[in-house]
């Protein structure tokens, strides 16, 4: 294919912080995304995960136009996005749709279900007035809910019926992307696997693209054809799921993986954890070369091997070489010096 | 990988289209309105309001004697009981006539006076609440008076609405530095004091009353203005709040992914949220404001003679007092007639805020 069918490139988001007076400038500036580059193709659903503050719910409401980027460029069907206003955006809106994360806050609370699953079609003109309300209904049916419950009200459904009343009013404009931003995260685990199956069964059904925001790795690895990990607002790897929980290259994303708690007590007594000292630095204050670097398991145990390159340059997201047979074909990216080292000589952990 | 291909089963729901089968929901209106209902206290308020209110309204219908009816006497008449003296004979042409000069009520008020006279010819009932010390019925000066008092307190109250939640929705919707500075606007006015800023601008009016009436605009409707463009301060301030708590929610996100233009989202997401807490905080100006106009005629800066309001009335009450002798129905009938309406405005104001507290629903 020749044009991927979204393409993000160097996109960055800065928030300037910290006002001094009334029409002083920024005291600082919050690079929440610094340079993040991918691509999506048709049908295809990818993940970004990464802990909170990491700049991935930012990507996504770049990605709709909720927070105008910065800078970097961002193309649905080879037509840049960034530049477009409300006007302009209209028909892209209906290929490029979204999810919210908070099922209590994403649904206007005085206005009925079939009113809120219409407003897409009436502002785009989309359908007569009759056909429109076969078409909620429709919906409705879709996201397994009962279509009787057309006339109620957001405050009568459960998390995670309004969760499906969400993703419905994404699909009425029939979509080819739908972002997902944490879509499970606010519900219980019983009923995560309930949405996450329905969005999967979506996928199938009508064969729309996501790109899943999500800090649970076992929901992205649920859903996902390609994961992408953030810290600090860069991606640090990029592979396809079975690459990337099999055989993880960055550290960052080792110590991720690590963190996933094992059912089975034997295994879960015998493995080795990797531990991450301190906490996240302030996106305000980010370390220089790689942003991992201070809190990195393998340049921490072989600081002198490594080298100064760590703490200087900063590591561009690239292609690495992989050494399984089986996922050897497998695209896969990794920002860090020492990827091939750190798979082949087990710098870390 | 392929395209997306859109299919929709409709088969089946064509039936649902009817709305025989639909469940029907409960809108957060309703929802409150069934809540207040169950609070005795605020329900009868609204009840008696509805009276108050209606009374009002229909005050030319009522057989009672002519506010402005002199009947001089030595001193105020103590009320009489029905029974004692049910009525006379005293409506006639030429108290009708000089009611309608001096009042000036609109066509539809004397078609209701036409209604009265054709019902009840010239008869109006005896003081039942007394006489003022120039001999006028204070139960047809409650009435009428209940007129002015409460168009005052609804017309400034309508004032500050639409001035404070166009203010506060716009400067909470802009949000930076025009809200910074239309905010702080609002704080300076705030530190002046009311009092002083009414009676300056109710003594310039004064001033071009004849140029005012010349383009059809009487003192009183001035009056309702400069009340309402006190009182809408707080209301900007509640708005703008409760729109900066919601611009940033999740369903206005949602409503600008799908493609919904600003004056949308103000008006068909935003305002219809807000609305909850602007009518609570309405309910609660109401009283607010008839007490500062009773305040105002209190002073002789707010409603002039021969109009009456309770104001006016309270003012004539305290007039007649003196160490001698207590005329105690021309302060206990107009107090009772504002404190129970104060009363019901103030406990409807709680029960409607407790109402549409989404927090409390269910209970």
């Amino acid at each position: 294919m020749s044009t991927p069918f979204l393409e993000v490139r160097d996109l960055c988001k800065v928030f300037p912080v910290g006002r001094a007076g009334l029409l002083g400038k920024p005291r600082a500036e919050l690079r929440a995304v610094d340079g993040v580059s991918f691509t999506l193709e048709r049908g295809e659903s990818l993940g970004i995960v990464g802990e909170s503050g990491c700049g991935k719910s930012t990507t996504a409401r770049a990605i709709v136009g909720l927070h105008p980027a910065t800078s970097g460029s961002i193309k649905l069907d080879g037509v840049e996005l960034t530049t477009l206003d409300r006007r302009g955006w209209l028909p892209y809106r209906r290929k490029l749709q979204m999810i919210f994360q908070d099922p209590y806050g994403s649904l206007d609370p005085r206005q009925t279900v079939g009113s809120i699953l219409a407003e897409p079609l009436a502002i785009h003109g989309l359908l007569k007035p009759r056909d429109r309300k076969l078409r909620t209904l429709a919906l409705l049916d879709a996201v397994g809910l009962n279509p009787r419950h057309i006339h109620r009200y957001p405050h009568e459904f459960s998390g995670g019926q309004r969760q499906r009343i969400g993703i419905a009013r994404a699909l009425a404009l029939e979509p080819e992307l739908i972002v997902c931003d944490e879509p499970v995260s606010a519900l219980d685990v019983s009923i995560q696997a309930q949405i996450l199956n329905l969005l999967r069964d979506l996928q199938e059904r009508f064969g729309i693209a996501f790109l899943f925001i999500a800090h649970d790795l076992a929901v992205v690895r649920h859903v996902c054809h390609r994961v992408a990990v953030m810290y600090l607002g860069r991606m640090v790897e990029l592979a396809s799921r079975d690459a990337l929980f099999e055989t993880p290259r960055h550290p960052y994303t080792q110590a991720l993986l690590s963190a996933i708690p094992l059912a089975d007590p034997v295994a879960e007594a015998e493995r080795r954890r990797v531990v991450l000292k301190g906490d996240v630095p302030s996106p305000l204050d980010p370390p220089s070369g790689c942003a991992f670097h201070p809190r990195c398991p393998a340049y921490a145990a072989h600081r002198d091997e490594l080298g100064e390159r760590c703490t200087r340059d900063l590591p561009a997201l690239g292609p690495a070489a992989s050494e399984n047979p089986v996922s050897g074909q497998q695209l896969r990216e990794v920002a860090c010096h020492w990827a091939a080292d750190v798979h082949a000589r087990r710098v870390a952990p | 990988m392929s395209k997306a291909r859109w299919t929709w089963k409709t088969e089946g729901l064509e039936r649902f289209l009817s709305g025989d089968e639909l469940i029907k929901g409960e809108s957060l209106w309703q929802d409150a309105w069934r809540r207040l209902k169950l609070n005795r206290g605020a329900y009868w308020s609204l009840m008696f309001l509805a009276l108050v209110a209606s009374i009002s309204l229909l005050a030319p219908l009522f057989p009672l004697p002519s506010p402005m009816a002199l009947d001089l006497q030595d001193e105020p008449q103590a009320p009489v009981m029905p029974w004692d003296s049910f009525g006379a004979h005293g409506f006639d042409e030429a108290t009708k006539n000089h009611f309608i000069d001096s009042w000036e009520p609109n066509f539809v008020d004397r078609a209701l006076i036409a209604v009265r006279t054709g019902i009840f010819g010239d008869w109006q009932t005896g003081h039942w609440l007394g006489t003022d010390s120039k001999g006028r019925d204070i139960a047809s000066r409650i009435v009428w008076g209940s007129r002015v008092s409460i168009l005052v307190a609804l017309s400034a109250t309508l004032c500050s609405l639409i001035i404070g939640v166009t203010y506060g929705a716009f400067s909470g919707y802009m949000g930076g530095r025009i809200d910074n500075a239309m905010m702080r606007f609002v704080d300076v006015l705030y530190s002046v004091p009311f009092i002083f800023v009414v009676i300056f601008f109710v003594t310039i009016l004064n001033e071009y009353r004849h140029e005012l009436a010349d383009a059809g605009i009487g003192y009183i409707h001035v009056f309702y203005v400069v009340i309402g463009m006190i009182y809408w301060l707080t209301m900007a301030r509640v708005v703008r709040g409760q729109v900066l708590s919601l611009k940033n929610s999740e369903f206005i996100e949602a409503a600008r992914v799908i493609g919904a233009s600003t004056p949308r989202i103000l008006f068909v997401h935003l305002v219809p949220n807000v609305l909850s807490v602007v009518i609570v905080y309405l309910t609660l100006t109401i009283p607010a404001i008839m007490l500062f106009e009773a305040f105002l005629s209190f002073l002789g800066l707010g409603v002039e003679p021969p109009k009456v309001s309770w104001g006016l009335l309270a003012v004539d009450s305290t007039e007649a007092i003196n160490p001698i002798k207590t005329f105690w129905w021309l302060i206990a009938w107009p107090a009772a007639a504002m404190g129970s309406t104060l009363l019901a405005l103030n406990i409807l104001g709680d029960g409607l805020r407790d109402a549409l507290d989404p927090k409390l629903r269910g209970r």
